[in-house]
């Protein structure tokens, strides 16, 4: 068997440096990773970049910041594998691999000039930080902004300092409920969905967009709808394990779509008959 | 005038001079016998070595386009992030491929060359001569290749062998082709009468190669769009022993793992990309430890919906090319063939 060097193969990964890490709580870390060489990564929201430790192996990870900070990018990380934990140990200086960015990001030039209903659930939230920063660099072109942020306790409440920043905007109406808490918890207590009824929203002109736990998004669904956002405003990002971002290796595959080629933001209209997309 | 051109002939008494000159210029690989009715693509060096007359082999000459494993790309973690991309490579003349398996070989093209390209499969797929062989008559009763209309050849070979008793016709279909032609020596230019005993064979094929299962072909993409909840996946829920073989040995499917290597020193080391199967429980499974295909019955769906549904939509052909492989692989006596009349009767179709 010969071999031959491909430098035009899909699966070379660019070298890029962690400038700053971040624990967010116990079980997630923030990176701020910058590509060597001074170049910019040049993405949406909404999309993924594949992360490499050689040896650990490859995942895709979600961008959690926005392309309107140019310089660096983020990723927020929750250890659970073996390439998450590994990643976990990595602080500043380190060193890894990335490719991408990958997939369809949230269709930003359909967003602008409409409102927005944004919902997190637990990590979701970090996808959506990006489309989040995003509109607020660009506040001026997105009609009123609901953030609503569902998580398991208080503890798990990810990006808090920046959420108490949104909570001084006037241009943000923001709101964040957990499944528990402590009794010193001033805040809400309860499922994400007890928030979407009190939105005071014009649904022909408002775009949900979800980002959670599979088993969130049908309930989330169900109360959109009863709020009448049309099916097609309704945008879900939907995560799965890939390995290779290149519509190939089929582990994404969600009915006849790839999660990393046609996605990982979908309409609810394309997929709301599919079983095994939520 | 043209199309004769075309054509040549090859005596059976030349067969061995022909592959025994192309194993020279470079390997060559041919089904062989492995006993009990088993075969499989090998290298051959003789004719004597080979049999035409087979079964479709253990496993496709998928194996040659997209190898078990592959190196991706090398790592040396001394060297921070510098890795190089490589890929593994080598002329081959596949000889004897039956038309199913051309048939395969031409969805796998599909998919790897659809952006983003896949440059290793490319690389190989540019190496590789593809000598193909008729089907006179068909393999065994598993084998579906009129149904998805893979009996007759339809182009993705260099040179095509039809038996026509004392000698061969051959059909040459690229540059490649034409070359061995040119380089060895033992062909014979095609006659009118040479066409004419072609067009009376595929006559007789046609009387032959009928649609094995009672239902239009055309109608299969309808018949799966009303089958997603169909009892016939419950049925199989309860058969399927989720080995994977069925996938294993599909000439179409093409679903990978990556992972890394570290060689003994720990510091350098590969990345690979592996066969695997969307029949292997943990396949599907997605962030949070929730997976949508739990039930074996809901991943043998999703197989069936990736041979006829989902592909026809994008490429606009099945991915089954009839072979007969999973059938005959399948330790829980899955047949296709039935899966297929089932889902037909059980939708009226």
């Amino acid at each position: 068997m010969e071999r031959t060097h491909l430098p035009e193969s899909n699966w070379q990964t660019r070298p890029a440096r962690i400038l700053r890490t971040r624990q967010m709580t116990e079980h997630e870390k923030l990176f701020e990773i910058s590509l060597g060489g001074g170049r910019t990564l040049d993405y949406e929201p909404g999309q993924f970049v594949m992360i490499s430790l050689f040896g650990v192996g490859e995942i895709p990870i979600s961008i959690a910041s926005s392309p309107t900070h140019r310089t660096s990018f983020e990723i927020c990380v929750r250890a659970v594998g073996k390439v998450t934990r590994a990643l976990h140990r990595l602080e500043a200086g380190d060193e890894l691999g990335i490719r991408g960015p990958y997939g369809h990001g949230f269709p930003i030039r359909i967003l602008e000039g409409n409102d927005l209903l944004i919902i997190a659930g637990g990590l979701g939230i970090a996808p959506l930080r990006s489309l989040i920063r995003y509109v607020l660099d660009n506040r001026r072109d997105f009609g009123h902004t609901h953030i609503l942020l569902g998580c398991r306790t208080p503890g798990d409440i990810l990006f808090a300092d920046e959420i108490d920043g949104w909570r001084k905007r006037m241009d943000v109406h923001w709101e964040c409920t957990v499944d528990r808490a402590a009794p010193e918890w001033t805040g809400q207590v309860g499922r994400i969905t007890t928030l979407i009824p009190g939105v005071d929203m014009e649904a022909e002109r408002t775009f949900a967009v979800v980002v959670g736990p599979p088993v969130m998004y049908k309930f989330v669904i169900r109360e959109l709808l009863a709020k009448n956002i049309p099916e097609h405003q309704i945008l879900l990002s939907l995560e799965r394990h890939m390995k290779c971002g290149m519509g190939k290796c089929g582990r994404c595959q969600i009915h006849n779509f790839y999660c990393c080629q046609e996605g990982p933001v979908f309409n609810y209209s394309d997929v709301k008959w599919m079983p095994e997309a939520f | 005038m043209q199309e004769l051109l075309q054509y040549h002939v090859l005596k059976k008494e030349n067969l061995d001079g022909l592959v025994t000159r192309l194993a020279k210029l470079q390997p060559l690989a041919a089904p062989v016998a492995k006993g009990d009715g088993n075969f499989a693509f090998a290298s051959v060096h003789e004719a004597g070595e080979m049999t035409l007359d087979y079964v479709p082999t253990i496993l496709p000459p998928k194996k040659y386009f997209l190898p078990p494993r592959e190196t991706l790309l090398h790592f040396d973690v001394r060297r921070g992030m510098h890795v190089e991309t490589v890929g593994d490579n080598q002329p081959l003349t596949l000889f004897g491929v039956h038309t199913c398996d051309i048939a395969g070989i031409q969805c796998l093209n599909m998919v790897f060359s659809e952006r983003p390209r896949d440059y290793n499969y490319l690389l190989r797929k540019r190496l590789i001569t593809v000598i193909g062989l008729e089907c006179n008559g068909y393999c065994d009763a598993n084998a579906s290749c009129a149904l998805v209309g893979a009996s007759l050849p339809n182009g993705g070979y260099d040179l095509f062998l039809t038996d026509l008793g004392d000698r061969f016709l051959v059909h040459v279909n690229t540059q490649a082709g034409d070359d061995i032609v040119d380089t060895i020596k033992v062909f014979a230019p095609a006659a009118a009468g040479d066409l004419e005993a072609l067009a009376a064979l595929r006559e007789r094929k046609r009387g032959t190669f009928r649609n094995e299962v009672a239902l239009d072909p055309r109608k299969l993409p309808e018949l799966f769009s009303r089958s997603l909840e169909s009892p016939v996946w419950h049925d199989l829920d309860g058969r399927c022993l989720a080995c994977g073989n069925c996938t294993l040995v599909c000439p179409t499917c093409y679903c990978f793992d990556v992972r890394d290597e570290f060689r003994i020193d720990l510091a350098t080391g590969r990345r690979i990309r592996a066969w695997e199967s969307c029949q292997s429980e943990p396949f599907a499974l997605v962030a949070g430890g929730e997976n949508f295909r739990k039930t074996r019955g809901s991943r043998q769906r999703h197989r069936y919906f990736r041979k006829f549904a989902y592909p026809f939509g994008k490429y606009h052909r099945f991915f089954c090319t009839g072979c007969g492989r999973c059938t005959r692989a399948c330790m829980a006596g899955i047949k296709l063939k039935e899966t297929l009349t089932a889902l037909a009767w059980g939708q009226g179709g």
